[in-house]
């Protein structure tokens, strides 16, 4: 099993593709069993027995497991019985525990993985490229997943494993070779290798920690929501209940960290914050003016910045140049326009200022989006939305896809401006950043807000146990076993 | 700033790419279909290009293209928002066909009468245009059916009041049914530079000050930057704060309202009457005309000089013993080829960026290395 780290714009992914002949190499060769080979496109790769597993599922959700590994080989061993067979002895040989009849839309997120670990197994391949695979599950399930890819290694195949979490790599790869800016910089030997030293090999800089020290929590509440509930239609057009009275308090100087399973909820409550979704009943209240009713525009401009989940659907515009992603969200504000007219010249200016101060790797404003790698657009919305001084800074997965350096720069931007008052709703897959940054945290579970912790005594377990709905109400660390409040 | 340069210029290059990959293609499959009808293809070209530039000529594409211009203006502005306005051809001869009414019902003087039909034009450009724009973010119907049914629609209406005893007049001349013809008063200027060539019309003024506030507005203004943003990402759009739904209708509206000039060159400077001969088709032609021109107020002013240059030429060919149909088949060419050519730039240029920031940063990052290792040594 083979660890490939680095930062991110590394070439990581690059590489990723050119193994799985998505992409051609300019010069270099590929060998596997050492067999010079060359992919022109991934079936060329699959036929060599390579496969991968992409870090967004390619599924079908309202088709079964069987109908989901079958589809696009048809020809192996056909669509019925033979199909069937081979998928639960697959499943069997390796442990994955994969239910053939079910349907995709019914399966967790661990579940859905499996399956996909199964396609590329399905399909006779021998080396296995998962793309940061844990980068969606909570802790109990990284476990189980390692488990399967043990398994795996255990019935002589291979394991390509691309991941940011540094202390995952070192559990389980057997060889780990760090990438730096298109070129290997050095391999380590996981037995031997601290997590801070490999850090140092990626980015040349120590480990940052998300830890905050001092607490800045005043009793002035910056956003109060309450009673909020929402429905929505989902795939099948059914109205679901997606937020069910949610109701929270962020105060001036302090971090409320939100965790959940993603798809619990926590995308729409951050829309319904930002005004992009309609709730059906409830108040939002940000220091002290009731801003249930007012537009998305207006609640930016008294003082919601927004670093989304999701950067490329909703924080910039991947075709336009930097200066104009700068200006985006921010249109009505100083400097990018005065009265009804935009200031182009003040926007750029701001914008060389945002790309200095924000270390924003980019040879130029004029470049466009799209160009800079996920670190660097990232570091370009948190300093957009930086430089306008919010009150409330929504932070949804704000390191996600971002490299070590970036993210401990990120993370000092947060705790800098919550010193001066900042209130943070943040929303993070990532259990240690979420621990480390908060205030207060909170868990969510199926559009309800089910437990709340404390984050200087919650483990990363405990917290995952609630975030499966394992557990409720206030969580207690307790050193003895199975000291969970129920 | 050395490197912004080479990018701004790279990009203008990338920009003029398109267009020329686009009418080299042309003029070869333009060549091909000649050779294969047994004509010389040079000899057809050059009559083409020694008769376009007679003077006469050149007024004569002058005044297409400002019909063009409008046409092609209305369309981009949908374009901008990834809105497919295919009405502006129903739009622009309703909004003709009523202002013409209204302008023929009253005699006022020229800085009223003027105005007020014209204004009546974009009005009905802007509602026809709007009721599409309502119904897709009322009822999620695609504009591009709506605006079709309207253009049909609209033909209808046009057909039913155009008749005698209801808004229009027989002609027992030369028996053409047409409105009551404008007074002189709504008679728009022109200019005559060559008194053989024929007069320029005047509204080719308001055409060039349409095309100067169509970049105003969507470059300088915060308004044109929120349509734009809209066109781009519906989803950046909104988690931005733009209200994308009233954005598709205020677009569809000045789309329409311009599409409603369309008709006034003809209207105000030619015929001075609607009748039964009034020209049509001309919004699909200029769906192609913003597609040749990318959108841009100066591209889409050269698009309607090449098409307005076509058309003119193509009679020519004709009385020369050439099939008039090959510049057809040069327009379609034309415009199939700039769409398949603008995306291949588009990608060319996109990976190019890619690769050359990354490029780029590799060397500033070898270059601080190298630093950082003398001062270490």
């Amino acid at each position: 099993m083979h660890a490939l780290v680095g930062e991110n714009g590394a070439g990581k992914s690059t590489l990723m593709k050119i193994l799985y002949g998505m992409q051609k190499p300019d010069e270099g060769t590929i060998a596997i069993d050492g067999e010079q080979v060359t992919f022109h496109h991934p079936g060329d790769a699959i036929a060599r027995g390579v496969g991968m597993v992409h870090q967004h599922f390619m599924l079908a959700d309202n088709l079964t497991v069987l109908e989901n590994v079958v589809l696009g080989s048809e020809k192996l061993h056909g669509i019925g019985a033979k199909a069937r067979a081979k998928i639960l002895e697959i499943s069997d040989s390796y442990g994955l525990g994969v239910r053939p009849d079910v349907l995709v839309e019914d399966l967790g997120v661990a579940d859905r993985q499996r399956v996909e670990i199964l396609k590329v197994l399905y399909r006779g391949a021998r080396t296995l490229i998962l793309d940061e695979p844990t980068a969606v599950l909570v802790p109990q399930e990284v476990d189980a997943l390692f488990d399967n890819l043990r398994g795996l290694k255990a019935e002589g195949l291979t394991v390509i494993f691309i991941s940011h979490k540094l202390g995952e790599v070192l559990s389980v790869a057997d060889e780990i070779t760090v990438i730096r800016r298109g070129t290997t910089v050095g391999s380590a030997d996981p037995k031997t290798t601290t997590p801070k030293q490999l850090a140092e090999l990626m980015v040349g800089s120590e480990l940052p920690s998300p830890e905050t020290r001092e607490s800045t929590v005043t009793d002035i509440p910056m956003l109060t929501v309450e009673g909020l509930r929402l429905t929505a239609p989902d795939a099948d057009g059914i109205e679901r209940t997606v937020l069910d009275d949610i109701a929270f308090t962020i105060h001036k100087g302090e971090v409320l960290g939100l965790a959940g399973v993603e798809g619990n909820g926590q995308a729409e409550l951050v829309e319904a914050v930002m005004g992009m979704r309609h709730p059906d009943a409830g108040v939002i209240t940000l220091d002290g003016t009731d801003i249930s009713q007012a537009p998305t525009r207006q609640r930016r401009e008294n003082g919601i910045g927004y670093v989304p989940e999701d950067r490329h659907r909703h924080g910039l515009l991947l075709e336009a140049p930097l200066w104009e992603n700068r200006i985006l969200g921010h249109v009505t504000e100083k400097p990018n326009s005065k009265g009804a007219l935009l200031d182009p010249n003040a926007a750029r200016k701001d914008t060389e200022r945002i790309v200095a101060e924000y270390d924003v790797r980019t040879p130029g404003i004029d470049v466009t989006a799209a160009s800079l790698s996920g670190g660097n657009q990232q570091k370009l919305i948190v300093g957009r939305e930086m430089s306008h001084h919010p009150k409330l800074l929504i932070a949804a997965h704000p390191t996600r896809g971002v490299d070590v350096g970036a993210q401990a720069q990120i993370w000092d931007q947060i705790r800098e401006a919550r010193r001066e008052g900042l209130a943070v709703l943040l929303i993070s897959a990532d259990l240690d950043e979420l621990i480390g940054l908060s205030d207060t945290l909170r868990v969510m579970y199926r559009g309800r807000l089910v437990a709340d912790a404390d984050p200087a005594t919650i483990t990363p377990e405990e917290l995952g146990s609630a975030m499966t709905g394992a557990a409720s109400g206030h969580l207690e660390h307790s050193t003895a076993a199975g000291g969970e409040d129920r | 700033m050395k490197k912004f340069a080479k990018i701004d210029k790279e990009r203008l290059l990338l920009g003029l790419a398109a267009p020329v990959l686009a009418l080299l293609a042309a003029f070869i499959v333009t060549s091909l279909v000649l050779l294969a009808t047994g004509k010389q293809p040079f000899d057809a070209f050059q009559i083409m290009g020694s008769y376009g530039v007679k003077s006469d000529s050149q007024v004569y594409i002058l005044n297409k293209a400002t019909t063009y211009y409008l046409a092609g203006l209305a369309v981009a502005i949908g374009f901008r928002m990834n809105l497919f306005n295919i009405g502006v051809d129903g739009q622009y001869r309703l909004a003709a066909f009523v202002a013409a009414v209204v302008g023929g019902a009253v005699s006022l003087p020229s800085f009223l009468e003027l105005p007020l039909i014209i204004i009546v034009a974009m009005l009905v450009g802007a509602a026809w245009a709007g009721l599409a724009g309502l119904l897709k973010v009322g009822r999620g119907v695609s504009e591009v059916i709506a605006t079709i049914m309207l253009n049909s629609i609209a033909t209808a209406i046009i057909g039913y009041l155009l008749q005698p005893g209801r808004l229009a007049h027989l002609d027992a001349n030369t028996n053409s049914v047409h409105t009551t013809v404008l007074p002189k008063s709504g008679w728009f200027f022109t200019f005559t530079a060559n008194p053989a060539a024929g007069p320029i019309e005047g509204f080719i003024v308001i055409a060039a000050l349409a095309g100067v506030g169509y970049w105003f507005v969507l470059n300088r203004t915060r308004f044109g930057f929120d349509l734009r943003t809209v066109g781009q990402s519906e989803s950046a759009a909104q988690a931005s704060g733009v209200n994308v739904k009233r954005m598709v209708v205020t677009s569809m509206l000045i789309s329409g309202a311009v599409a409603g000039l369309v008709g006034m060159p003809t209207l105000l400077n030619e015929s001075h009457q609607y009748a039964t001969d009034f020209p049509t088709g001309i919004g699909f032609t200029g769906i192609a005309i913003a597609l040749l021109g990318r959108n841009h107020p100066a591209g889409i002013a050269v698009g309607a000089l090449l098409w307005a240059f076509l058309d003119r030429t193509s009679n020519w060919l004709e009385f020369n013993g050439y099939d008039k149909e090959i510049v057809g088949v040069m327009q379609g060419v034309i415009v199939l080829s700039v769409v398949v050519a603008y995306e291949l730039v588009r990608r060319y240029g996109l990976g190019r960026q890619q690769r050359r920031v990354g490029e780029e940063l590799a060397a500033a990052a070898a270059r601080k290395t190298t630093v950082k290792e003398e001062v270490t040594a």
